[in-house]
């Protein structure tokens, strides 16, 4: 019997590309709805009764959701090839520390830099960068967080990447200036196929992000 | 003898039988490195530091519990947990590993015979991930909010608030157990470790507010459950004391207010 995959996504959400990338890593062929969050559909309702957030990624009519967690399961279902939680119990300790560092600090921080002003949004893009620093110094001399290739920890960090544009725009900084070797992870990153794909434009969400501004009467 | 680093321990435990069968000190000695594998940094009175000492326990794992003060942050803390610096962090050999679910993971992953804490199916471990990220989001901070909240009004809002989330626990906890003892069936999982390592909180807040959060009238299955857990051989002793806990918190919460004046 054929894997039934849906996933129920937004097409900027960075939540929504680490389970994109996650499934395309796994070579697993799925329909992608985008849904219209200011008009949710009685699908994401149903299977997200909790939360009503996407991502939900549907696997044979059943749902997971929450990020972290989907990718998780696509690993340990479609266990035959592209492992991305490391075989060593400790170094999966690490990488979903890690990955909940960049859940907790990484995720909030960049919300403060486009959706606040003045001393709060100074402070967000203080702790952002720091947050740079902290994930470089784990990366290290390292390919990918993952060692030599793509793991757990790129894939939940990456799709941060295509909203770097808006930080900088708004937060009036260069990444590339400050983090330059996350910069280089990060271009690492997107030579990767699954990755490439699964990642909007920067301009397209830059785009998608000053208009949100806008008719929220950030600008 | 060459001195010894944690993982010697055995090749140590083997010198020390061979040359000191009948030595007192050396059988305290074998018995010193045999716990000190495993370190436990925290201290009673936190929850998350009793989801590890329930999973340690189902294991039936001996370790030694480094009791933190917190107030000043010890030394071993800062080393072992540079990022947030807070307990609990169990120290394995000499890694370090934080964050009490992920350590609970890793416990149930590195002693993996039976009893098993986390589900064997990926999507009941889905499942159960999702809820403990559920409590650890709603459950615990609307608690928390409960317990510092100073005027009246702001305790009502948030002891409704935390109604609603008991409704989905109690929900969910029907779903997941299907009529058995637990969340995790008919022994205590990842699940029931995630939720009841706040027992003692509630208690204590209960006690406060004189309302019952998890009482018979509005969620009779998590009410029995909650009993359940509370007599499991895994969790016996490690419920704080309500009055202990009283005595403990009221002044750090009078401080904190101090603080925010």
């Amino acid at each position: 019997m054929a894997d039934e995959v849906v996933l129920l996504d937004f097409w900027p959400s960075p939540f929504g590309m680490r389970v994109r990338i996650a499934l395309a890593e796994k070579g697993i062929k799925y329909e992608y709805k985008d849904e219209d969050l200011r008009n949710k559909s009685p699908l994401l309702l149903q299977m997200n009764p909790v939360h009503k957030k996407i991502p939900v990624l549907i696997h044979n009519g059943k749902p997971i959701c929450e990020s972290l967690i989907a990718v998780q399961y696509i690993d340990e279902i479609w266990n035959d090839k592209a492992p991305l939680l490391p075989s060593d119990a400790y170094q999966r300790a690490h990488a979903r520390f890690w990955a909940d560092y960049v859940d907790k600090k990484l995720y909030d921080y960049g919300r403060k830099i486009w959706t606040t002003k003045g001393e709060e949004q100074e402070a967000a893009k203080k702790e952002f960068l720091d947050c740079l620093k902290v994930l470089e110094g784990e990366l290290g001399d390292k390919l990918y967080f993952g060692g030599d290739n793509l793991g757990f920890v790129d894939v939940v960090l990456i799709p941060f990447y295509s909203w770097f544009s808006v930080y900088e725009a708004l937060g009036n900084f260069s990444t590339e200036a400050e983090s330059p070797k996350f910069i280089a992870w990060a271009k690492r990153c997107l030579e990767i196929e699954s990755v490439a794909k699964s990642l909007p434009d920067q301009h397209k969400v830059h785009d998608f992000v000053m208009l949100m501004r806008k008719k929220f009467g950030l600008d | 003898m060459e001195s010894a680093t944690n993982g010697d321990a055995i090749g140590i435990l083997e010198q020390l039988s061979y040359q000191n069968l009948l030595c007192p000190i050396g059988r305290l000695y074998m018995i010193l490195m045999a716990k000190s594998d495993l370190k436990l940094v925290g201290r009673w009175s936190s929850p998350f530091v009793m989801r590890v000492k329930i999973a340690l326990n189902i294991k039936s794992l001996d370790y030694e519990n480094f009791h933190e003060t917190l107030n000043p942050k010890s030394d071993l803390l800062l080393q072992s947990n540079p990022v947030y610096k807070k307990i609990p962090v169990l120290i394995h050999g000499d890694k370090p590993i934080c964050e009490s679910l992920i350590i609970v993971e890793y416990i149930d992953e590195v002693w993996s015979s039976a009893p098993s804490i986390l589900p064997s199916d990926p999507y009941d471990r889905s499942i159960a991930r999702f809820w403990a990220a559920y409590i650890d989001d709603k459950w615990f901070p609307t608690l928390k909010s409960i317990f510092l909240a100073d005027e009246e009004e702001s305790k009502k809002q948030y002891i409704k608030q935390l109604e609603e989330v008991v409704v989905r626990m109690e929900d969910a906890f029907l779903n997941i157990s299907k009529g058995k003892d637990f969340f995790g069936g008919n022994r205590i999982g990842y699940l029931d470790i995630a939720f009841g390592c706040f027992l003692g909180w509630m208690r204590m807040i209960e006690k406060l507010i004189g309302l019952k959060l998890i009482g018979e009238a509005k969620c009779p299955a998590l009410a029995k459950w909650a009993e359940r857990f509370a007599a499991d051989a895994a969790v016996e002793g490690l419920i704080p004391e309500s009055d202990k806990l009283i005595e403990l918190y009221n002044p750090l919460k009078l401080k904190s207010k101090a603080l925010a004046k």
